[in-house]
Formats: C-alpha cells, sequence, structure tokens
C-alpha cells in the first residue's frame, strides 16, 4: 500500500528552480572541497599505497594467544572459547599436565589449538568468554592467504601475533 | 603548402574527420569527468588507478580506455528468447543518429580565404534545414531504445522502453515550441543565422523563458537524470538489460554523444554559439569559444545528475503539459510581441 505523505511546499520549492539551484550549489561546493583536498586529506583511504594508522586498540583483527613472561600458554584447554564461538572457527584438543611444581601449574594445556581464520566472524566471544585472559583479538586487520589451508593457524602462529597496542 | 592544399573538398573531408574524433574524444573524457565529478561531488576519490605502463596515473583518464577495451572484447551473446534482427538495428538506430546529429552545429566563425567561403560546420549552412535537422534526428534516438527495450523481450525492458515513449510525448513539444521563439526572432531555420543574430546579445537574455524550458527538456531527450527513466540503472530496470558488448557500449556512446550534441544545440540557440567578447575576433578563437561554452554545459548535465533525484514518469508529464508547455508558450507570445511591436 503506497503511503501518502502530505508535504507543505512552499511557494518557492513549488516553481522547482530556486530550489534545484540552492542544490546545485551545495553538490559543486563539494566537487570543489574534495577537489582542493590534497588526496592525504580525503576520507578515502587508498589503501595499497596508505594505510590506517590510527586502529583502535578494542579493534578486533587477528587473535593471539597470551603467553606468562616465561613464555608458557596462558590457555587451560577449558573449551570456553570453542563453546562461545559462533562460527566454530576454534578446535581444541587437550592434553593432561601434571606440572603443579612450576611457576604457573596446569592440569590441562592444549595440544593442537586451531583457529580457522576463513569460518571466523572476528565477534569477541572467546576474548570474551575465555577466563583466563589467554585468547585475545588484537588489531591486525591484513589477514590474507592464498589457499583454505593456510587459512588454518595454529599456536605457534598465534603466540607470535604482534601485541600492537591491543591486550 | 597547406595554402595549396585547403579547397573545398579537402577542408570538407578534414572536417569531417577531426569532428568526429573531436566528438568521440569529447565522449570518453566525459564519461571520465563524470566518474571522477560524481565521486568529488560525494566525497570519494573515483576512478585514478588505471595507469599507463603500470606507472602513469594521469588521474585515472587511461579509465574510458580500458573501459572501451573491456566492453570491446567482452563475449557478444544473443540471449535465447531476443529477436534477432531488432536487437541487433536497435543499438545502431540509437547510434547513427546521435553521431550524425552534430554535423549541422557551426563550431566555428566562417572565413573567407582565396575568395572561397569556408563555414565551419560539417553541413552546407545553405541546406535551409538546419534545426529541423537536429530535431528529426534526435527524434529518431528514442525508437532505438524503444525498439531495443521490445526486441530485449524482457518484461523489464519492455517497460524501460514504455517509460522512454512515455517520456517522448511530454517533452517534446514544449522543447519545439521553445525552439519557436529562437526561430521568430531570427527569422530563419539556419543555424549560422542564428549565431548570427546573437551578436551583441545571446538569446538566454531575452528568452531566459525559453531557454528554461529548452534546457530542461535537453535533459529528457538526452535521458539524463532526472529524467532517465528509460535506463534508471540504480533501481527501476532499464531497457538495455539485455545488451552486453560493444551493443551495449554502441547505446552508452549514443547517450554521450546525444549530451554533446544536445549541449552544442543549446549553445547555438541560446548562448551565442561562437560568439564571444575579444575571443571571436579569431577563427580560432571563435572554436575555443564554442568548445568551452559546449564544455560548460556538458558538465552541468553531469552537475544535474549528481544534484537532483529521479523524478517519476507522471510526474515529468505532468511538468511537461501543465509546466513546460505554457512557459513556452508565453515565451513565445512575448518575442511574436516584441517583434509585431517593439522591434
Ligand atoms: S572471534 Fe568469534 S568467531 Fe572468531 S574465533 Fe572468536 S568467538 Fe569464534
Ligand atoms: S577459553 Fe581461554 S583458557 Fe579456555 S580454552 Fe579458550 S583460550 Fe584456553
Amino acid at each position: 500500500m503506497a503511503i501518502k505523505k502530505e508535504v507543505k511546499l512552499k511557494f518557492w520549492d513549488k516553481i522547482y528552480l530556486p530550489a534545484v539551484i540552492k542544490g546545485m550549489g551545495i553538490t559543486i561546493s563539494h566537487f570543489f572541497k574534495t577537489l582542493f583536498t590534497p588526496p592525504s586529506k580525503r576520507y578515502t583511504i587508498e589503501y595499497p599505497d596508505r594505510r590506517k594508522e590510527d586502529i583502535p586498540e578494542w579493534y578486533r583483527g587477528l587473535h593471539r594467544l597470551n603467553t606468562y613472561p616465561d613464555g608458557t600458554l596462558k590457555c587451560v584447554a577449558c573449551f570456553c572459547c570453542a563453546t562461545a564461538c559462533p562460527a566454530d572457527a576454534i578446535y581444541i584438543e587437550p592434553e593432561d599436565l601434571e606440572d603443579f611444581d612450576k611457576e604457573h601449574p596446569k592440569e590441562k594445556a592444549p595440544k593442537v589449538f586451531q583457529i580457522d581464520l576463513h569460518r571466523c566472524i572476528y565477534c569477541g566471544f572467546c576474548e570474551e568468554a575465555c577466563p583466563k585472559d589467554a585468547i585475545v583479538l588484537t588489531n591486525h586487520y591484513e589477514i590474507v592467504h592464498t589457499s583454505r589451508e593456510a587459512g588454518i593457524i595454529g599456536i605457534e602462529e598465534l603466540v607470535k601475533t604482534k601485541r600492537e597496542g591491543g591486550e | 603548402m597547406m595554402e595549396g592544399l585547403l579547397n573545398p573538398q579537402v577542408f570538407m573531408v578534414f572536417k569531417v574527420v577531426v569532428v568526429f574524433i573531436v566528438v568521440l574524444t569529447i565522449v570518453a573524457i566525459a564519461t571520465w569527468a563524470e566518474r571522477r565529478g560524481a565521486a568529488f561531488i560525494q566525497d570519494r576519490v573515483g576512478p585514478n588507478r588505471v595507469a599507463l605502463f603500470g606507472k602513469i596515473r594521469i588521474l585515472g583518464l587511461g579509465q574510458p580506455l580500458a573501459d572501451g577495451l573491456k566492453l570491446f572484447f567482452k563475449e557478444d551473446l544473443f540471449p535465447l528468447h531476443v529477436d534477432r534482427v531488432l536487437y541487433t538495428i536497435a543499438p545502431i538506430i540509437s547510434f547513427i543518429p546521435a553521431t550524425m546529429t552534430f554535423a549541422a552545429i557551426p563550431f566555428g566563425k566562417p572565413f573567407v580565404k582565396n575568395g572561397t567561403q569556408y563555414f565551419l560546420s560539417i553541413l552546407p549552412p545553405d541546406t535551409n534545414i538546419g534545426v529541423l535537422y537536429i530535431f528529426a534526428l534526435a527524434g529518431m534516438g528514442v525508437y532505438g531504445i524503444i525498439i531495443g527495450g521490445w526486441a530485449s523481450n524482457n518484461k523489464w525492458s519492455i517497460l524501460g522502453a514504455m517509460r522512454a515513449s512515455a517520456q517522448v510525448i511530454s517533452y517534446e513539444l514544449a522543447m519545439t515550441l521553445a525552439v519557436v521563439g529562437v526561430i521568430l526572432s531570427t527569422g530563419s531555420l539556419r543555424l549560422d543565422k542564428i549565431i548570427e543574430a546573437q551578436t551583441g546579445m545571446w538569446n538566454i537574455v531575452p528568452q531566459i523563458l525559453g531557454a528554461i524550458v529548452f534546457f530542461t527538456a535537453m535533459f529528457a531527450e538526452t535521458n539524463r537524470l532526472p529524467f532517465d527513466f528509460a535506463e534508471g540503472e540504480s533501481e527501476i530496470i532499464g531497457y538495455h538489460t539485455e545488451y552486453m558488448s560493444m551493443k551495449f557500449s554502441m547505446f552508452f556512446l549514443a547517450e554521450y554523444a546525444n549530451m554533446i550534441t544536445a549541449s552544442g544545440f543549446f549553445v547555438v540557440l541560446y548562448l551565442g554559439g561562437w560568439h564571444f567578447p575579444y575571443l571571436d575576433s579569431t577563427v580560432a578563437g571563435s572554436i575555443i569559444a564554442f568548445v568551452i561554452k559546449l564544455l560548460f554545459v556538458l558538465w552541468t548535465f553531469i552537475w544535474i545528475r549528481w544534484t537532483l533525484p529521479r523524478f517519476r514518469y507522471d510526474q515529468l508529464m505532468r511538468l511537461g503539459w501543465k509546466y513546460l508547455l505554457p512557459l513556452s508558450l508565453i515565451n513565445l507570445v512575448i518575442v511574436a510581441l516584441f517583434y509585431a511591436y517593439g522591434g
């Protein structure tokens, strides 16, 4: 059903022309504004030539598995993240540990911890769910692979993700 | 050496070749200007990445070239359900008149060399029918659209073609009546006479009403926004949905060629043709003056396209019959009264 909306037009709107000229003034002012703005100051960032530098800390990009200063993984293979993940992107194989005498005693640790970056929707639920602050999303946004297999990354890559502000 | 070569026949061939090349070049540049202009108006960047030899970007001026090449090398299919004959000739019917109309437009001052008069329009100005010629051929263009829509055998194409035909009947009368005012004040259908009569004062000053009507109708004539119902690329689907490759680009070229001719025609009728203070004292200067005016009108096409939203086609009919037609009649009466009692 068409909804009729009554708009009261003033005389000057009814003869179109002044309104059209006013509109043309607006568009041409935008034209000249963009024309005289140097490319480095425009809204558009032409990506491969220039990169966005000020990515906010809370940007949800590439994952990182945090470690303690001595290098042990913080992850205790509790599966909270894998359960929370709406995209089913996390695959964990746990292993039992009996290292209570170490500095950071754990009963369990992941033997395999894989994230399929092509399934991941970068929602950040894994980060929210983790009781140990072990998994975080950093603000790296250049996530490119040439095959599907390359998109599945394991512990070795995940601990190497640079922090770059995001923790 | 050049003096020896300058005879009417050689000059004619020269003119045809140069005009054809220049018009097609302006078409290419217009598509580029359209996209860059649109981008700038919307605070975007626009096409700027096509580079010569992968290095020299020249503001994306290579884009029309790349687009042309792409369209040229695309596979040219016949959809199964189309009427093959009509489907093939429709773009031709659009394209040929579009390139022919410019022939009548005088783009510079006539000059005399070795006792022969040379004039700068492809058709000799003493073919008395300059204005009629342009109207007749410009009217042809819409048949290409209607036939194309019909031959595509596609509901949406036919609807697009139907809108085009509905559009024709709403603007042509007003447009022609506006031009009658100019013909009345000149007393001739010859375009060179019309330009001559504008020495000192351009028609746009005494016939501002007619100029506005003609200018508005021009957008409908060339199928440009705000009156591009036939195409309506963004939401209502247009007549060339089923077209691809070179057939599509012919429609595309025809639209831009029509824009150039319409701009030229407007310049001749209302903006004093090649007249410009000081600049028109030489032949080259007069050509430059004409081209500058033409490019300006061409730019307003683009400018308006990115300013106004599309009309509905009943709105165009209302505009055409209830506003433009009376306005052009008023313009005609004013001109007639002026010449009967004042001039
Ligand atoms: S960001 Fe979301 S989708 Fe990606 S792994 Fe974490 S929970 Fe799964
Ligand atoms: S929620 Fe944290 S601790 Fe638990 S398995 Fe995931 S990353 Fe490891």
